[in-house]
C-alpha cells in the first residue's frame, strides 16, 4: 500500500504529526501516515474476495454468464477476462494490474493478484494489492447434458453399404478419425450393414453427409419427422434423418458393366476390376490396363453390380509370364486412359491346389506384370467355373470371357501379421460391431500395407508394444510394409477411449 | 485545557461557537449539551451567550471578535444586535459592517493584537476592524488559501495553521504576528482548523473526532497545559520577586 502524494515537494514543506500515531510526516490530503491510513480505510472493501467459477468437465469449458461456455486455458488471457468479469465491485475502483498466482491445477482454485487504486479521505489516492480466490465448481454444460442424455438427438445420419465385407467401413472409420468429423456426434451406433451417427443439430449432420460425399461415392436421402409444433409462433420441431448409401462395391471386386456404358467409358472392357474406391470408383481392365473413373452420379444412373467378390478369390501359381510390348496391344480411336504404371503381361497359371496334377496351364492376361514372376502365388477369380447371376454378364458372349482374372499378388502374411509394428485408432462406439479381429479387418490392414495411396488418407500409429525387428530374416522380404517414417507416435497418456 | 465537544453530532464546532478572552458566543442548538460544556468551563470568568446572526446558528463563521470588540455582518437583525449588546460586557464594542464577504469568521483571523484578513477585503472594512478590534491588520493568505479565518486559529499565546504551510512562510507569519505558530490538523486530519476548533488564552474546544496527538499539538502551541500555579511561578515570578525585593 502506498499513497501517491499530490503535493508538490516544494523547497521545504513542514513536517506535521500524523493525527493518529503522532509520527512526523509530510502533509497529505488525509493528514495520516500510511500505516494509519491503511488501518482506517480498505479500498477493496466492496470487492468480493471469493468467487465461484463454473466449469464443465465434459467439454472443459467455463461458464461465462449468462449462458455462454468458453474454452480457456489456465493462466490465459481469456480466463483472466472471465475472472475479472465475475468480480463484483471492481467498477468502484481503478484497476491497475491483474495477474495469476500459481495454483496447483488439481486444486480447483484460481488465484488472482489485483492492484487497485482509489481515492480516499480528502483526495489521497491509495493503491492496494490483494488476492481474489476463485473456486472452480463443476456444472455440466447444455451440450454435454444432451450428450449424456443419450437419445437426445435432432438429426441422424444413417450410413449403409449393402456389400459382402466391411472394408469400406474400416476405411471410413479411419477417414472420420483423420478428419475429426466425429467430434460433433452425440452418439455413434453400429448396426447391421452400417453405422448411425447422431447429432444435436441438422447442420452437424449435414456436414457429415457432405464429408461422406467428398470421400466415398454415395447417395443420400433426406427426411424429417415432425415431433411437435407451435401454430402460434410457427415453430416446428423436427427430427431429421439422412440416409446415406455407399456404393456396394469394394476394392478387388469384379464388375460387369452394361455394354453401352462400357462404350461411354472410353470403350473399356465390360469385365473390370475395382481398382480403388475413393470419392469416385476407379475401374481397371486387367486385359488392357485401361482405367476409368466412375463418380457416384454415373454409378447410380447405370446401376451395375459385382460379379465376383474377394471371398471367391482362389490362389494360383504363376508358371510363366511374358510382358506384352506396347506395339502388340490392340488400340482403337477413342480409347480411354491406359495406365502406364501397370505392365501388361501374358501369364500362364495353375491353381495352387492343382499344382503338379494339372498339366494344362491356364492363360490369363494381367495388369500385374510388374510384380509377378514365375513361381509367385497370385489371387484371382475363376470366372470360367463360377456361377454368376448378372443381367449384363448373361448378355455377354461367352467366347470373349477370360478364364481367370488375376487380382493381386498373394503374400504369406501369417508371420507379418503377428509382427505388425503399427496400429490404427478406433472410434469409441459402444458395443462396436466393427470388431478388429475379423478377417475383413486383417485384409484391410493388408490393403493398407500394399497401397501407399490408400495410406495417405489414414493416420497410422506406431505400436509401442511391438519392438522394431533388427533383422527381417524371418518372412518374405518382398512383402510390402509400412516404413517407420509413415507412422505417427501415439499420445502416451493411457486413454481408455483409444486403447484397443 | 482543551475539551472535545460536538454540536449535534457535528465536529465542526468552530462553526457554531465564537470564543474570545472576554466572551463566548454559542449557537442555538436543539439541546443544551453544547452550551453547557462551554458554560461549565467558562461561566466563572466570561459570559457565555446564546446567539444567532441573521437567524442562523453558524455564528462562528459569520462574526469575528476579540476582547475589544465584535464585528457582525450586515445581515444581522436588529433584535439580535440588541441582544448581543445587552449580553456582552460594556468594554466590548459591537459593530455591524457592510462587507461583501459577509462570512467574517472565514475571512478574518485575529487575536487581541493582530488580525489576518482576506486579501480582497474592503478598505473601509479593514479600517473598521482596526478601530473596533484595536488590532493591526495584515492582508495575508495561508498555504495559498485566501480564507485565512478558516485555515488558521490564533490566540495571544500561539496559533495553529494549515498543514501545507511551508516553513519559510510559517516563520514569516510568526514574526508578523509575534506569536509562535505550528502547522497541524484537527478532527482526525481535517485541515479546516478554524472550523474545527475555538480557542482563547486559557481554554480550547475542539471537535469530538480530534485525536490525542492533535490535542497535544494544540495544547502545546496554545500553552494550555500550563496551569495557574505554574503561571505564577513562571511568567509572574520575575515581577513578583522584583516587587518583593
Amino acid at each position: 500500500m502506498e499513497t501517491i502524494e499530490k503535493i508538490k515537494e516544494n523547497e521545504c514543506t513542514l513536517k506535521i504529526l500524523c493525527c493518529e500515531c503522532g509520527t512526523a510526516i509530510n502533509p497529505n490530503p488525509s493528514n495520516m501516515c500510511i500505516g494509519c491510513l491503511r488501518t482506517h480505510v480498505d479500498i477493496t472493501e466492496g470487492i468480493t474476495k471469493q468467487v465461484s467459477l463454473y466449469f464443465c468437465k465434459g467439454c472443459e469449458r467455463y461458464l461465462q454468464p449468462p449462458a455462454e461456455w468458453i474454452h480457456c486455458a489456465l493462466e490465459s488471457r481469456e480466463l483472466l477476462s472471465l475472472c475479472l468479469k465475475k468480480l463484483k465491485g471492481l467498477q468502484k475502483v481503478k484497476l491497475i494490474d491483474a495477474s495469476f498466482v500459481w495454483t496447483e491445477p488439481h486444486s480447483k482454485r484460481i488465484k488472482l493478484k489485483l492492484t487497485v487504486q482509489d481515492e480516499v479521505i480528502g483526495g489521497a489516492i491509495l493503491q492496494q494489492v490483494f488476492i481474489v480466490e476463485y473456486m472452480v465448481n463443476h456444472q455440466m454444460c447444455n451440450d454435454c447434458h444432451r450428450t449424456e442424455a443419450k437419445d437426445y438427438w435432432r438429426a441422424s445420419v444413417q450410413v449403409r453399404q449393402k456389400s459382402e465385407n466391411k472394408k469400406t467401413f474400416y476405411y471410413l472409420e479411419q477417414l472420420i478419425l483423420k478428419h475429426k468429423i466425429h467430434e460433433n456426434a452425440l452418439g455413434i451406433k453400429p448396426i447391421h450393414e452400417g453405422i448411425d451417427f447422431y447429432y444435436a443439430t441438422e447442420a452437424h449432420a449435414r456436414k457429415m453427409v457432405d464429408f461422406l460425399n467428398s470421400v466415398l461415392p454415395c447417395r443420400y436421402q433426406h427426411s424429417k419427422k415432425l415431433i411437435s409444433h407451435d401454430i402460434h409462433s410457427n415453430i416446428y420441431n423436427y427430427k431429421f434423418t439422412y440416409s446415406v448409401e455407399i456404393i456396394p462395391l469394394s476394392k478387388d471386386s469384379v464388375v460387369c458393366l452394361p455394354k453401352k456404358f462400357a462404350q461411354q467409358c472410353g470403350g473399356i472392357s465390360q469385365i473390370c476390376l475395382v481398382h480403388r474406391v475413393t470419392s469416385a470408383l476407379q475401374l481397371i481392365d486387367p486385359a488392357s490396363s485401361q482405367i476409368t473413373e466412375i463418380n457416384s452420379k454415373l454409378f447410380w444412373r447405370n446401376h451395375f453390380g459385382s460379379i465376383c467378390d474377394p471371398k471367391q478369390l482362389v490362389e494360383y501359381i504363376v508358371m510363366d509370364i511374358q510382358p506384352i510390348m506396347d506395339k502388340n496391344r490392340n488400340k482403337f480411336p477413342g480409347q480411354g486412359f491406359i495406365s502406364n504404371r501397370h505392365i501388361l503381361a501374358d501369364t500362364w497359371v495353375v491353381r495352387a491346389s492343382d499344382l503338379g496334377i494339372e498339366e494344362n496351364f491356364i492363360h490369363a492376361r494381367t495388369h500385374l506384370g510388374a510384380i509377378l514372376k514365375p513361381g509367385d502365388s497370385v489371387l484371382g477369380y475363376n470366372l470360367k467355373d463360377s456361377n454368376i447371376n448378372d443381367e449384363n454378364f448373361d448378355k455377354m458372349d461367352i467366347n470373349y470371357l477370360p478364364d481367370v482374372i488375376l487380382v493381386k499378388k498373394y503374400y504369406d502374411r501369417s508371420v507379418q501379421r503377428r509382427k505388425r509394428m503399427w496400429k490404427l485408432k478406433h472410434l469409441n462406439a459402444e458395443d462396436i460391431v466393427l470388431t478388429t479381429n475379423s478377417n475383413d479387418y486383417n485384409e484391410f490392414l493388408d490393403d493398407l500395407e500394399e497401397d501407399p495411396e490408400l495410406r495417405q488418407n489414414v493416420n497410422i500409429f506406431r505400436d509401442k508394444t511391438k519392438i522394431i525387428p533388427v533383422d527381417a530374416d524371418d518372412g518374405d522380404p518382398t512383402v510390402p510394409t509400412i516404413t517407420l517414417e509413415e507412422m505417427l507416435d501415439d499420445l502416451v497418456i493411457d486413454d481408455v477411449e483409444m486403447n484397443e | 485545557m482543551a475539551l472535545r465537544v460536538q454540536f449535534e453530532n457535528n465536529n465542526e464546532i468552530g462553526v457554531f461557537a465564537k470564543l474570545t478572552n472576554a466572551y463566548c458566543l454559542v449557537g442555538i442548538g436543539g439541546s443544551e449539551n453544547f452550551y453547557s460544556v462551554f458554560e461549565d468551563e467558562l461561566s466563572q470568568t466570561i459570559p457565555v451567550v446564546h446567539a444567532a446572526l441573521a437567524g442562523c446558528r453558524i455564528i462562528g463563521r459569520m462574526c469575528v471578535g476579540n476582547k475589544n470588540g465584535l464585528l457582525v455582518p450586515n445581515s444581522t437583525l436588529d433584535t439580535e444586535l440588541q441582544h448581543l449588546r445587552n449580553a456582552l460586557p460594556e468594554s466590548v464594542k459591537v459593530e455591524r459592517i457592510e462587507e461583501r464577504l459577509s462570512a467574517l469568521g472565514n475571512v478574518i483571523a485575529c487575536n487581541d493584537y493582530v488580525a489576518l484578513v482576506h486579501p480582497d477585503l474592503d478598505k473601509e472594512t479593514e479600517e473598521i476592524i482596526a478601530d473596533t478590534l484595536q488590532v493591526e491588520v495584515f492582508r495575508q493568505t495561508i498555504a495559498n488559501n485566501v480564507l485565512v479565518g478558516s485555515y488558521c486559529v490564533l490566540s495571544n499565546l500561539g496559533g495553529l495553521v494549515h498543514p501545507n504551510t511551508s516553513i519559510t512562510y510559517l516563520e514569516e507569519l510568526s514574526s508578523l504576528l509575534q506569536v509562535p505558530l505550528a502547522a497541524g490538523t484537527v478532527n482526525r486530519g481535517s485541515e479546516v482548523i478554524g472550523a474545527g476548533m475555538v480557542v482563547n488564552d486559557w481554554s480550547a474546544f475542539t471537535g469530538l473526532d480530534t485525536t490525542s496527538t492533535e490535542l497535544t499539538v494544540i495544547e502545546s502551541v496554545f500553552r494550555l497545559n500550563e496551569s495557574a500555579p505554574s503561571n505564577i511561578t513562571t511568567s509572574m515570578r520575575a515581577s513578583l520577586i522584583e516587587s518583593m525585593s
